[in-house]
């Protein structure tokens, strides 16, 4: 149990992947402009992350029945992006509105490292299917958490008036050295 | 042999999940208006911009919905409008192919001793940025002494996707064969000196100096002047002389050649030089009884 709630503390807050690790930092920066996007971006990681651990964990017990774990990355991926291609058919059908909004960092996904960081982690610290589950979609409750609060203080960033060449893009990249910053205050929290 | 594990186990995992995907596009499949692929196959598909939507598709479905007029396309002219109309169902004027066009003839000739012959006289050596836009801000309006000429540094021919546009003797040339009149090129030219003409014009003017005549002759061989000439000799009335820049109204224009035969500058243009008519039996196309002396 203790090491459950640790995993999620690390993934939330003290190894957020977003802010500590610097994983996935092209959605965290393109789809940052609005809070709703932001939210349907972390719901579509949180649930590429759960799945891609679950299917991941599975494809990582055959590369290693058969001492292929060198083929990780390259299979990883592979899942990942046939993953990523189904949640886009799915959001197609179900919700055209968030499809829309996502636009082109929806299969963006496929690419984002921080998918492939979480799978990788998982491996690394070898843990079982269902805590590999756990692992994946407290990444992407993370995941969710940074950009959402990133998000906000973007929206109020720009109705600011900072000086003519730090308008647009450059605040919001210091906002988002500040807001990493903040997290380096949760390095010292660990459960184990 | 661990090669071939290798092999099979990652093109095994590719055909499982090639073959989820493929039953997944069948499960999640969202009918599209047929018409919007037959629209995005009657564009060019050159993404040029031209349109002000961004690429092809973005204009496919902004007709679709009903946003955008038919006929914007400018690669594309009059049979792909046609065909859009078709398909839509609605009818669709006729488009004419336009082009684009440099109104500047600045082209720089030296002779041996480096002296300028002809055109565009240059204040100073400008070694910056090869960008018009950089160059045009320096030393007041650019290295060149006419602040309306082209500076030859080729923007227009960075923004051309179709490689219809290229900079001869300093001045920047258009290939109407090749140009297809998406007009990138005039956005991207800080002087604003390309405009869509109709393709064929014999007669163009070939020139923006808006400067008085004699500030004009100062900093160029071949500036427009503003003398008139043209207007008193054009049998339509077709040119007009404001700012001390004489303009052509293409609508009334008959392609006659006549204002190209006067200028004292040769700065309008008459690409059809054999055809050049004798000033005195010069026909009116509209009124053919109409004889100009």
């Amino acid at each position: 149990m203790i090491e459950i709630i640790g995993i999620l503390m690390a993934a939330l807050l003290s190894q957020n992947y977003i802010l500590v690790k610097f994983y996935g930092i092209c959605p965290f920066m393109g789809v940052s402009k609005k809070i709703d996007t932001a939210l349907g971006m972390g719901a579509a990681v949180t649930f590429v992350m759960a799945l891609a651990s679950g299917i991941c964990w599975g494809v990582n017990w055959i590369l290693v029945e058969l001492n292929l774990q060198y083929m990780q990355t390259v299979a990883f991926i592979l899942a990942i992006a046939s993953i990523v291609q189904m949640v886009e058919m799915f959001l197609k059908k179900a919700v055209p509105a968030l499809y829309k909004a996502l636009g082109v960092f929806l299969p963006l996904i496929t690419t984002n490292c921080a998918v492939l960081g979480v799978v990788l982690v998982n491996v690394q610290e070898g843990y079982n299917f269902p805590i590999s589950v756990f692992n994946g979609a407290a990444g992407g409750l993370g995941f969710t958490i940074a950009i959402v609060l990133f998000a906000s203080i973007r929206e109020r960033v720009d109705k600011a008036n900072p000086p003519e060449c730090f308008k647009g893009f450059p605040i919001a990249l210091i906002a988002a050295g500040l807001l990493a910053l903040g997290f380096m205050g949760f390095s010292g929290l660990s459960i184990t | 042999m661990d090669i071939l594990i290798a092999f099979a186990l990652l093109g095994g995992l590719g055909l499982i999940f090639g073959l989820v995907l493929a039953a997944a596009s069948k499960v999640f499949y969202v009918e599209t208006d047929p018409r919007l692929d037959q629209l995005n196959e009657c564009l060019p598909g050159a993404n040029c911009g031209g349109c002000g939507y961004p690429g092809c598709g973005g204009y496919a479905e902004a007709v679709l919905n009903g946003e955008a007029p038919i006929g914007k396309c400018a690669s594309g002219g009059n049979e792909c409008a046609q065909a859009m109309a078709a398909i839509m169902g609605i009818k669709a004027e006729a488009v004419t192919r336009k082009v684009a066009l440099v109104r500047c003839s600045g082209e720089k000739t030296y002779d041996k001793d480096g002296n300028l012959v002809s055109g565009a006289k240059i204040k100073g050596n400008y070694e910056g940025f090869k960008d018009c836009l950089a160059a045009s801000k320096v030393g007041g309006h650019g290295p060149l002494a006419c602040k309306y000429g082209c500076l030859g540094y080729g923007s227009c021919t960075k923004a051309c996707k179709y490689g219809a546009i290229s900079v001869k003797n300093g001045v920047a040339v258009v290939d109407e064969d090749l140009c297809v009149g998406c007009m990138a090129c005039a956005a991207a030219c800080p002087r604003n000196l390309i405009v869509p003409v109709e393709p064929g014009r014999n007669v163009v003017i070939a020139c923006n100096s808006m400067a008085k005549g004699a500030v004009t002759t100062r900093g160029c061989t071949v500036g427009c002047i503003g003398c008139g000439l043209c207007k008193k000799i054009c049998p339509e009335g077709a040119i007009t002389v404001t700012n001390n820049l004489a303009v052509i109204d293409y609508s009334k224009c008959t392609n006659c050649g006549l204002c190209a035969t006067v200028c004292p500058k040769k700065l309008i243009k008459d690409s059809n030089v054999e055809n050049l008519p004798d000033p005195g039996t010069v026909h009116s196309m509209n009124n053919p009884d109409a004889v100009v002396k």
